[in-house]
């Protein structure tokens, strides 16, 4: 019978609303997917009379079945707010599905009461029912999957910018520390920022310090290539210091040619070098002497 | 047909890159330029490109070229000003311009060739 169809689900959300919640709560406080380190009970309790009430306003003010429709987006905005506060929790997918996923138990039990008899209208109940329940299921899933590819984008973009720092070290000084890997995409952001600062502090000389860098290879000595000779194009010139001796039998045996960049073994030397490049004035009684 | 000045400063001549760029512009100011060098007998070039914001293969080969012509007819060339995207663009399109001296700003080129200047002596 399609005109009735949902019917029941319909009266006994609005009516049973209060033993359903109760039996709702009782399974999820049962179930081993229950975080107590994560969430206090009152929490959960809080949470799920609310999706109940917005679910039972869903059903009552229109299309049943379509939960993108617009009389849903109360209930698709409160599960977004749940999965995102989840995924930041450190709750597991599962853990965060069975929010939704739990209400089926109760529910089906109450349909299978209210139609027992009637084996045609309980199969097209359930269905029903599994179809909407599944359907918010699978939005918590999506809502809970993208909040977490959103932290871990945030999280890459500030390694990105932490990881990448110009220091002044002296008037026309420039320090470049680098620490990690050496990709293309990093190459490019450090090439830009020491290009920006070169532009903004003036500074004719800047110092690459690779010591942080694990490996040296091909890729990444080319990389470093690039990075001096933009530098140089904008006037400025490139001392790359703080190479292991292991980097150094590495390069060699590349044979990746560094001759036309000046190299140096620790920062302290390098600073030397740029110190009397430089001519920097030194404060009285101090020389910059090896 | 708009030309780029070349204006002369003693022995050296100091060329300004205002305008975008474009064939034939950079054709034309490599003629006149070594028309200019040797007109004035210049010694050092001062090629300003700071309000360059965009440069293709071309204009990066024909910077290069400027300076190997003016050196063939013993005058230095500085590019001075260079705009961090153009360097990483021509650093990219692999352009290093090996062999051209630059500078950050006008200044410090000029200080660069007066130095060459006083060390031979002239």
């Amino acid at each position: 019978m399609p005109a009735t169809a949902g019917q029941t689900l319909r009266n006994l959300i609005s009516r049973d609303q209060k033993e359903l919640l109760a039996a709702w709560i009782q399974s999820q406080l049962a179930a081993t997917t229950l975080r107590s380190d994560l969430m206090r009970e009152g929490e959960l309790r809080e949470q799920s009379r609310e999706f109940l009430e917005l679910i039972k306003g869903a059903i009552d003010s229109g299309d049943y079945a379509n939960t993108e429709a617009g009389n849903w987006s109360a209930v698709r905005d409160f599960l977004t707010g749940i999965s995102r506060a989840r995924a930041q929790r450190g709750f597991s997918p599962t853990e965060t599905a069975t929010f939704v996923l739990s209400l089926k138990q109760p529910l089906f039990e109450r349909i299978r009461g209210a139609l027992g008899g009637d084996a045609q209208a309980l199969a097209d109940e359930l269905w029903l029912a599994s179809l909407l329940l599944d359907r918010l299921g699978l939005f918590t899933m999506e809502a809970f999957q993208k909040s977490r590819e959103a932290v871990i984008q945030s999280q890459q973009r500030e390694l990105l910018e932490l990881s990448t720092p110009v220091v002044q070290l002296w008037e026309n000084i420039l320090a470049l520390p680098l620490i990690g890997t050496l990709d293309s995409e990093r190459t490019q952001i450090v090439m830009e920022s020491l290009l920006q600062k070169i532009v903004t502090t003036g500074a004719g000389l800047a110092i690459i310090d690779i010591t942080g860098v694990p490996t040296v290879d091909t890729l990444v000595a080319q990389h470093l290539l690039k990075t001096v000779a933009a530098a140089r194009l904008m006037g400025a010139d490139c001392i790359i210091s703080g190479i292991r001796p292991q980097i150094a039998q590495t390069i060699v045996h590349l044979g990746v040619d560094l001759s036309a960049v000046t190299t140096k073994a620790t920062l302290a030397d390098a600073f030397l070098v740029a110190l009397r490049r430089t001519q920097a004035k030194l404060p009285q009684g101090t020389a910059a002497q090896p | 047909m708009d030309k780029i000045p070349i204006l002369r400063m003693g022995r050296l001549l100091l060329v300004t890159i205002q305008v975008d760029m474009h064939d034939r512009l950079a054709l034309q100011l490599q003629e006149d330029l070594t028309d200019r060098i040797v007109a004035v007998r210049a010694q050092g070039v001062l090629l300003d490109i700071s309000s360059l914001e965009v440069v293709d293969s071309f204009i990066g080969r024909m910077i290069s070229n400027i300076a190997a012509m003016a050196r063939v007819l013993d005058a230095e060339t500085v590019v001075v000003g260079m705009q961090p995207a153009v360097a990483i663009t021509l650093v990219e399109l692999g352009l290093s311009l090996e062999g051209v001296r630059t500078a950050l700003n006008v200044e410090r080129g000029m200080a660069l060739l007066n130095e060459r200047l006083v060390e031979e002596g002239r």
